[in-house]
């Protein structure tokens, strides 16, 4: 594992206030924010911020949520699910108005990063909302032209849970390089032409480069999601070392 | 910034059970966190090793057997994982770094340093002041049964005064070193010593 000490580097990331510019309802449980940090210092696709709220009594909570938008975006954006029972992300979805400030830091942690002057192809897998960083990473390759070999496997309840569809569905239009795969765990209609089912291993090894091109490798989602997926690529001879993960939380999709 | 923006209409939605037991930033989950940066690794007992690495000799080698014949130790103890969760009250079977060092006949700490070695190639530094007088061990069992793969089996670290990357999952290697290295999430924006009351999260806090 290549690691590289940037330590000398280290300034504390404050908390500072970002402007909501702009929001999105993405899906009927989803929205995106786009915000306008006071002094944003840029970011690498893949990283994330903390978001911090204040009650008026004092009491604080902290949520992590991954930058959804590419480096090259002047706005922020991050892409929020509900979870029901939720302390912050109903906040989010259901309290937060454009013009309202925000208080967040960042960028964080730089192992699940991708930028376009990496070399090889790129597989992408997306368990639910974990599509926001990988989104970051397909915004990136396609603002800045690249034309890596690239394919996004995603997986999500329904066709009406598929976050950024249209995008999605226009980048891969116009760049024979890139393959979009949906697959749909509790999708009912009949006239789903595309995957149904949890992603397994048929699905993987059918959409997948081959193991041995040693495609680079990013896996995000739910926790269950990423510990399955993760391990039928291991179990398909792909180098542990190319996967790349990131678990968003407990359960869910 | 100063002072905390308010956010109005926000409000707890949780109980605020054991304040003075959850740090800055944490709330209190009954999940179990798992934070990695790749895929489980799947190590059986029968292939596991855990060697002491001194410079460049080794102190010692245990397989799961002689490991396991090493004076055990439980430890109930509250984690705390740098995602924002908090764990309480959690129990753990293994053998101190007390014992550890005592196994291979050391009577203090030889360096200040430690590097723990693990599976998927992760790497993490800690002051060996931190491992030793009962405050950390190599867990082989959690809550009475063998760790889970998912969480670190067959053997973590065990360091709950830091946050819980340093309680570095599929051990394999310690290395006790004279001067302070960064391992990987230490060199990938996280913070060197990790710790949760003081909110080290984060390179610079
Ligand atoms: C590095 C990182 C990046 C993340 N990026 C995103 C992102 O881009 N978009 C996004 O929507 N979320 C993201 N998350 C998850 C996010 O940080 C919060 O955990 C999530 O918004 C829930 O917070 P909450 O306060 O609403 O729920 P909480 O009050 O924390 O939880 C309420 C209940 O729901 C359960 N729960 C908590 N989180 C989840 C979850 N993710 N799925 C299902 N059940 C859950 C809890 O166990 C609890 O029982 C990310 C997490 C991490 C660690």
């Amino acid at each position: 594992m290549t690691v590289i000490d940037t330590s000398a580097l280290a300034e504390r990331l404050e908390w500072q206030l970002a402007q909501v510019r702009d929001i999105v309802a993405e899906t009927h449980r989803v929205k995106s924010f786009m915000l306008e940090p006071v002094n944003w210092t840029g970011h690498l696709p893949g990283q994330h911020i903390d978001i911090r709220l204040t009650a008026e009594d004092g009491y604080q909570a902290q949520r992590s949520y991954s930058i959804a938008s590419p480096p090259e975006d002047k706005l922020l954006t991050v892409t929020v699910e509900r979870v029901t029972d939720g302390e912050v992300s109903p906040y989010l979805l259901d309290e937060l108005r454009v013009g309202d400030r925000l208080e967040l830091r960042g960028p964080i942690a730089r192992h699940f990063v991708w930028t376009s002057g990496s070399s090889g192809s790129l597989c992408l897998l997306a368990g639910g909302t974990g599509i926001t960083p990988l989104m970051a990473m397909l915004r990136h390759r396609d603002r800045s032209s690249c034309r890596t070999p690239t394919v996004l496997i995603y997986s999500a309840r329904s066709r009406g849970d598929i976050v950024y569809q249209n995008e999605l569905d226009g980048m891969a239009r116009n760049d024979t390089n890139l393959r979009v795969v949906y697959t749909l765990t509790r999708e009912k209609a009949k006239d789903w032409a595309g995957h149904r089912g949890r992603v397994d291993r048929t699905l993987l090894a059918t959409n997948c480069f081959p193991p041995a091109q040693n495609p680079a490798i990013y896996v995000c989602g739910p926790t269950a999601f990423v510990e399955s997926a993760s391990d039928f690529l291991v179990e398909l001879g792909f180098d542990s070392l190319s996967i790349k993960t990131e678990r968003f939380g407990p359960s869910g999709g | 910034m100063d002072e905390a923006h308010i956010s109005h209409g926000f409000r707890s939605k949780r109980q605020t059970q054991a304040k003075d037991r959850v740090p800055p930033g944490q709330y209190v989950t009954a999940d179990f966190p798992i934070l990695s940066a790749g895929p489980t690794p799947q190590i059986k007992v029968s292939d596991w090793k855990l060697a002491l690495q001194l410079g460049g000799s080794l102190l010692g080698v245990w397989t799961w057997e002689a490991f396991e014949a090493l004076p055990q130790t439980t430890i109930k103890t509250d984690i705390h994982c740098v995602t924002k969760w908090s764990k309480l009250d959690t129990t753990w079977q293994g053998v101190t770094f007390d014992d550890l060092l005592k196994a291979v006949g050391l009577s203090g700490p030889p360096e200040p340093y430690v590097m723990a070695h693990c599976g998927g190639g992760y790497t993490t530094n800690i002051p060996l002041a931190d491992l030793i007088g009962g405050k950390g061990m190599v867990a082989t069992h959690y809550d009475g049964l063998p760790i889970a793969p998912a969480h670190g089996g067959p053997a973590r670290l065990l360091v709950p005064h830091l946050y819980f990357w340093k309680s570095a999952k599929w051990l394999r290697r310690i290395r006790l070193m004279p001067t302070d290295e960064r391992g990987f999430w230490e060199s990938l924006g996280y913070h060197n010593y990790g710790d949760p009351w003081k909110e080290q999260r984060y390179d610079g806090d």
